[in-house]
């Protein structure tokens, strides 16, 4: 056992941690925008599978993975949107019509890889840039700052995200509508208007979240994200609706994925034991929530449609 | 919603907008057959003699629908009780592992007792596996969306494990990639009633919608249920055990979904547990089409019947579709996945026709509308504070202190 846990493979693990945990960390972003304003998107997996098939094919047309973040993007944003629709509109409930959109992001990403693509083709993947001086730095260099631009952005967006939902009138809004829907509403806050623009944020960010899967691994096929999206709805109890809290949740799932990676392809864990040790996250997850649940408390509007005047 | 309408038109209009949703969902479904270079009309007129069309079909749609039948009546008690169970998914599995693993260990003996005992573990590891999520959100207020997703993860992975590993077939060890069970013993065959495939499991989903509807709406503990479901602070006023009745609402969920899981496993024609890489390999995700079958029966368990009849309908008939125009079966997944969120999406217009008309009252005592006006009674998962344990602040915040 010792002599595999080298530095060479810890320090392999932690930069594929940092890179197993962006594409959770976007996704989870973008819930806790529509969470903190009262919406439950469990459609977030769909869009993902949706974001991650026309990243992937954008680049595979025109080689450019800049054009396929876009493109990701903007299937997200059409998403949310429609999101938007089914649950502030038409005040679907949310805990069964996010399953709709996730089955059919699910299917529908798989038709139209075997309809436009077929077989599996690699395609360019970011290209690695390397921060001077720091990514010099032994160990730790190798770990934080040799990645792809993507990457460095994701975190950045981390104090971002903070400051807008703590310091700006959108943050404010947002709170108000999440918390006390009646009371913003009285002020003259749009409690739909504010929800329609924070599952359009969520929808996008989930469609960059599967674009930058896509593209990072070069690749697509069914079910690519393996229900990632599902783990980054639990992430944002599991941080407690912060963006800092759920950073540090998606960079555990994300050492806890590389591990069991590293794990298997150094066949430490016995192919036929690596369902149980797939089931990991999951569990971490049931028991986080736990602990989340005694000591933190959801956005009051979480999940009630908003009706003026009841 | 201004139109005078009088009492039974409404309730017809009610009726009908959940139908009328699966129909906007098939629209949108022909044009995603256009675009594909499909003959939609073609392909529809294929869907409906595949569901409905000959005795075979209707075979097909009825065994169909018995996964979904008693999936949508458990779901029926869940939401009934304000509990929102998205793990039947993951309940089936267990269901259909613990009930192989009794035909695999148990000495064989009879049918009489063979069926029941395997169908009796199926009830078990659904019950277990529905437990959990409840005992989790009634003591420790854990969010039971989250939960039975993250047991739906749990379910597959061990399903994949138990049959790759400690339960495949013996003569496939060596092969890669057939991860099933021996044949199991045919004692707990499920018994044919007649042709060579229509088993007991439809009379027996019926006969669990209809011992729900007495549940429901003839003992006490199907009050406590609704009860709990209209209005948790009411009920704990009434010294009804909330947290108690909460967990075993999704106790007897699950346990519908695992005798779903059992019945898949012996009614199946290679009478083997097999696991196709995903928990919708396995139960086709019914877990899921459970949940529309049961909001298309307006949470009534008998309209449940003829709503999952319809729904089984769908799912034969859309593979007929798939395999006479010649579109990947993804395409399935994807009409699915619209269905549920067009009846989802058009429920809360159902609810509203049938209660501003002021009789809900009268409408909630015969069982078949349980929500009160605008709200609708899956809406306040989350302020399912217990009182006297105010950890999170629940308590101070629900208070005004005006």
């Amino acid at each position: 056992m010792s002599e595999i846990f080298t530095t060479a493979v810890l320090v392999a693990v932690g930069a594929s941690a940092i890179r197993l945990a962006v594409p959770l960390l976007l996704a989870a972003l973008g819930e806790t925008f529509g969470q903190r304003s009262g919406v439950l998107n469990l459609g977030v997996d769909g869009i993902m599978l949706l974001g991650a098939f026309t990243g992937y094919y954008a680049v595979l047309k025109t080689d450019n993975v800049w054009l396929g973040l876009l493109a990701g993007a903007i299937v997200g944003l059409v998403l949310g949107l429609a999101s938007a629709v089914i649950a502030v509109t038409l005040k679907a409930e949310q805990g069964i019509s996010g399953i709709g959109i996730f089955l059919f992001g699910l299917g529908m990403s798989d038709l139209l890889f075997q309809k436009l693509v077929g077989t599996p083709i690699g395609i360019d993947t970011f290209p690695q840039v390397d921060i001077p001086l720091l990514s010099d730095i032994p160990y730790i260099g190798e770990i934080f700052f040799q990645h792809s631009l993507v990457i460095y952005l994701a975190f950045l967006s981390i104090p971002v995200a903070t400051f807008v939902i703590n310091r700006t009138t959108f943050g404010m809004k947002i709170r108000a509508v999440g918390e006390y829907p009646d009371a913003a509403d009285t002020l003259g806050v749009s409690v739909a208007g504010v929800r329609y623009a924070t599952e359009i944020i969520g929808g996008t960010l989930a469609g960059i979240a599967g674009a930058v899967l896509a593209i990072t691994l070069g690749i697509f096929q069914q079910n690519l994200t393996n229900g990632a999206g599902f783990i980054a709805i639990a992430l944002v109890y599991f941080g407690a609706w912060r963006p800092t809290g759920i950073m540090l949740g998606a960079l555990l799932f994300g050492f806890v994925n590389a591990l069991v990676l590293e794990l298997k392809t150094l066949e430490i864990i016995p192919r036929d034991l690596s369902n149980l040790a797939a089931m990991a996250p999951a569990i971490i997850t049931i028991l986080a929530l736990v602990f989340v649940a005694r000591r933190f408390r959801a956005p009051s509007a979480l999940t009630k449609p908003f009706t003026r005047g009841t | 919603m201004s139109i005078n309408l009088s009492h039974q038109q409404r309730r017809i209009l009610a009726y009908s907008i959940p139908v009328l949703a699966v129909f906007a969902a098939l629209i949108f479904g022909a044009i995603m057959l256009v675009l594909l270079g499909a003959n939609p009309i073609e392909g529809y007129a294929e869907m409906f003699v595949g569901a409905f069309g000959s005795g075979d079909a209707l075979i097909a749609t009825i065994l169909k629908a018995t996964p979904l039948l008693f999936v949508g009546t458990g779901i029926v008690i869940a939401f009934r009780a304000n509990v929102i169970n998205i793990g039947a998914e993951g309940q089936m599995v267990l269901g259909g592992l613990f009930a192989t693993i009794a035909a695999l260990y148990l000495p064989e003996m009879a049918p009489i007792i063979m069926v029941p005992a395997v169908l009796m573990a199926g009830i078990l590891g659904g019950a277990l596996w529905g437990w959990i999520p409840g005992a989790l959100k009634a003591y420790y207020r854990v969010n039971e969306i989250l939960s039975t997703i993250m047991l739906n993860i749990v379910a597959v992975q061990l399903m994949s494990y138990l049959l790759r590993g400690p339960l495949i077939d013996p003569a496939y060890k060596e092969v890669v990639g057939i991860a099933q069970t021996e044949r199991l013993m045919e004692s707990a065959d499920l018994p044919i009633i007649f042709g060579d495939r229509f088993h007991i499991g439809p009379v027996l989903a019926i006969l669990g919608a209809i011992a729900t509807y007495y549940l429901l709406w003839r003992t006490p503990l199907g009050y406590r249920l609704r009860a709990v479901g209209l209005s948790e602070h009411a009920a704990r006023y009434a010294g009804i055990p909330v947290r108690r009745t909460i967990a075993l609402a999704l106790t007897l969920s699950g346990a519908f979904a695992g005798l779903a899981g059992a019945v898949l496993v012996f009614g199946s024609e290679s009478h083997r547990m097999v696991d196709a890489g995903s928990a919708a390999g396995f139960t086709g995700s019914a877990g899921f089409n459970g949940i529309v079958a049961a909001l298309l029966g307006g949470l009534h368990p008998i309209w449940t019947i003829p709503a999952s009849f319809l729904f089984g309908g769908l799912i034969v008939g859309g593979q007929a579709l798939q395999r006479a125009v010649q579109v990947p079966s993804a395409l399935i997944i994807a009409l699915n996945g619209l269905v549920v969120v067009f009846v989802v999406a058009a429920d809360r217009y159902r609810v509203k026709l049938l209660s501003v008309d002021g009789r809900d009252q009268e409408i909630a005592d015969d069982g078949k509308m349980p929500l009160d006006d605008g709200d609708s009674a899956l809406g306040s998962v989350y302020d399912a504070a217990p009182s006297g344990t105010d950890s999170y602040g629940q308590d101070e915040f629900n208070e005004d202190p005006r």
